[in-house]
């Protein structure tokens, strides 16, 4: 371009007169910002816009800190959502206020990573208030900058949390009366009233003086982070001439005598030289599990358990350890359905339970309504090898369908060749599933018999581990010991996990297939 | 001729939004606004050519990335340390700037 050719010409004639680059577009921003056909030397922003500004002074920390590789840029919902256009370090977008949880999410799973969490003030403080007070309780690892300009910008200047009292916008039209709208939030004071943040400041981009306060703020927070000394937080008031209808340098010296004011400058919080209370992200989340054959199975005597059932207490063999059980699978699923108050959800948190005792990584994600009883509830449990990806299962190996309704809703969707165990005596007539087995249980028969309607569901859990072997029958004795409380209750939970096994065993023939009529021949 | 300012900028004027910051930031005040159009439709911020201090205040307040370009004269290289009279002239006007 001509235009180009031209300035580089200029540049080559001042440097031939002496002279040298001491403040220049710093390399943490793109040469090119490949948004559009044309303007790709430009931001969108409007002139006089504090976004350019702020992006500025974060490219320039993030280069003088030598940080740009290593810097995960979270842009919001906001002016500033096309920001990865123009910051060439990684770059995130997120759903309109959750940066926050996005960060945090990052920066755990990418604790070397310097997050940094970029939000305005209809994103950080209107919809997304949850989020970024949240994490700033937790003391994330992340550095928040919240650009607050006391509006909605992008949306057309309506009226933001933030918004000052008597301010006009065009959702108050007569100006903003805390008697109907509120008064303004202020993040930064209620950000240091929290425990955890480390650093928390509000600058404005008001006039030099304030500007280059901010360019210190900013390069502080995100010191902060590079040391790891947890979460910083920077509130910057700016300029939106456009909404404001202002030109550039009147909106600046609105942001000095109406804006300060109401948002005073200050450092609220700053415990850098603090001892670090939480110096290392906690991105391992999950608790540690024993390998298996790990040296250490064994010495916890809360997973000996005894073999044999107790119903013969005469039998007791030597200690076995249930961590040294192998499992048969990689991942197993098993879906409970029923009704509410089935025991569904209890059955699944006793097998999540056995399977954390024998050393599984296991999932359980309840599914109920709101009537919690005699409404549907149900319950995926996942045990597994590896990590859980998700606790969401779309095709189960196992269902156990407490009722009916729960066997014509989820039978349909149990993987191929798996297993269905059916709470009642038959199938339904009109009933027909081709790519599971499934067998007829009335066990709420037999646990009426055993004296309790209650324990359904654990002669469905002695089916259940009689006939797939995923689980030891030991662990869920000793799961049923520990959870129970109730002593005549223990004994009956003991008979019908023994009559569910007992019912596989003895009336479900040995490689019988499942008819229609329920019965297996 | 006047000795050389002790800054100089340059401005691209494909850059800029003529949001005028910059013109009223400047703390010798040597910018101002072209009477003229850049391709964009506004008027573009300009070096009068005289009193630039290479501050760069108002590279700071300049909301584009890149529009602004802020120089400094060279600080003395080193034949200063030996005696050459012209360098050692341009050194002393460059500490005097900082």
């Amino acid at each position: 371009m001509s235009t180009n050719a031209k300035n580089e010409a200029q540049a080559s004639e001042i440097q031939a007169a002496g002279y040298e680059v001491t403040h220049s577009k710093s390399p943490v921003f793109y040469s090119v910002y490949e948004r559009k056909g044309d303007l790709q030397n430009q931001t969108h922003y409007c002139p006089g816009c504090g976004h350019g500004i702020a992006h500025k002074l974060i490219a320039e920390a993030v280069e003088e800190l030598g940080l740009q590789d290593r810097t995960i840029f979270v842009s919001p919902v906001g002016c500033s959502v096309f920001a990865y256009y123009y910051v060439d370090v990684g770059n995130v977008q997120l759903a309109h206020g959750r940066a926050p949880a996005g960060a945090t999410g990052i920066k755990r799973t990418r604790p070397d990573s310097i997050v940094i969490s970029y939000q305005g003030d209809g994103d950080l403080a209107a919809i997304g208030t949850a989020e970024i007070i949240h994490a700033a309780n937790r003391g994330e690892h992340i550095t928040v900058f919240f650009v607050n300009n006391a509006i909605y910008g992008m949306t057309g200047g309506q009226m933001a949390p933030t918004t000052l009292v008597g301010q006009k916008s065009t959702t108050s039209p007569f100006g903003r009366r805390p008697i109907n709208e509120g008064f303004p939030l202020h993040m930064a004071e209620l950000i240091a009233q929290l425990e955890a943040p480390v650093y928390v400041e509000r600058v404005a981009l008001s006039d030099n003086k304030n500007i280059m306060k901010a360019r210190k703020a900013v390069r502080k927070a995100l010191e902060i982070q590079r040391d790891g000394k947890g979460f910083s937080f920077v509130e910057i008031l700016s300029p939106c001439p456009t909404i404001w209808a202002k030109d550039p340098v009147e909106a600046r010296k609105w942001v000095a005598e109406a804006m300060i004011p109401n948002f005073p400058l200050n450092v609220f919080k700053d415990r850098v030289h603090e001892p670090v209370q939480n110096a290392v992200v906690p991105h391992h989340t999950v608790p540690e599990t024993l390998e298996i054959g790990d040296p250490r199975i064994g010495t916890q005597t809360d997973v000996h358990l005894h073999a044999g059932t107790a119903g013969a207490p005469g039998e007791q063999s030597a200690p076995v350890t249930a961590r040294t059980q192998q499992h048969h699978f990689d991942t197993f699923g098993i879906k409970v359905a029923g009704f509410g108050g089935q025991g569904v959800l209890l059955l699944g948190q006793l097998l999540t339970e056995m399977g954390m005792r024998e050393g599984l990584e296991v999932s359980w994600l309840p599914s109920y309504g709101p009537e919690m009883r005699s409404g549907s509830a149900h319950c995926h449990v996942c045990l597994a090898k590896q990590r859980i990806g998700s606790p969401l299962l779309s095709h189960p190996d196992v269902l156990v369908a407490m009722n009916e309704i729960s066997l014509r809703k989820f039978a349909p969707h149990v993987a191929a060749g798996g297993l269905i165990l059916y709470n009642a005596a038959r199938l339904p007539e009109d009933f027909q599933l081709p790519q599971a087995r499934i067998i007829c249980i009335p066990a709420s028969e037999m646990a009426d018999k055993l004296g309790s309607t209650k324990a359904t569901n654990i002669v469905m859990m002695g089916a259940l581990l009689e006939e797939t072997e995923c689980l030891l029958p030991a662990t869920a004795e000793g799961v049923l010991e520990t959870k129970v409380k109730k002593v005549a209750l223990k004994e009956i939970n003991r008979k019908a996990l023994a009559a569910g096994r007992d019912f596989i065993d003895h009336y479900v023939r040995v490689g019988a297939v499942s008819q229609p009529d329920g019965f297996a021949y | 001729m006047a000795a050389p300012a002790r800054g100089n900028i340059l401005i691209d004027t494909e850059e800029c939004k003529g949001c005028g910051l910059c013109v009223e930031s400047c703390p010798p005040e040597c910018l101002e606004l072209l009477p003229e159009l850049n391709a964009y439709g506004v008027h573009p911020a300009h070096y009068t050519g005289a009193g630039c201090t290479g501050c760069g205040i108002c590279f700071y307040c300049c909301p584009e990335p890149g529009a602004i370009t802020v120089y400094r004269l060279a600080p003395p290289t080193k034949p200063l340390v030996h005696g050459d009279a012209q360098d050692k002239v341009q050194g002393e006007s460059h500490a005097a700037a900082l």
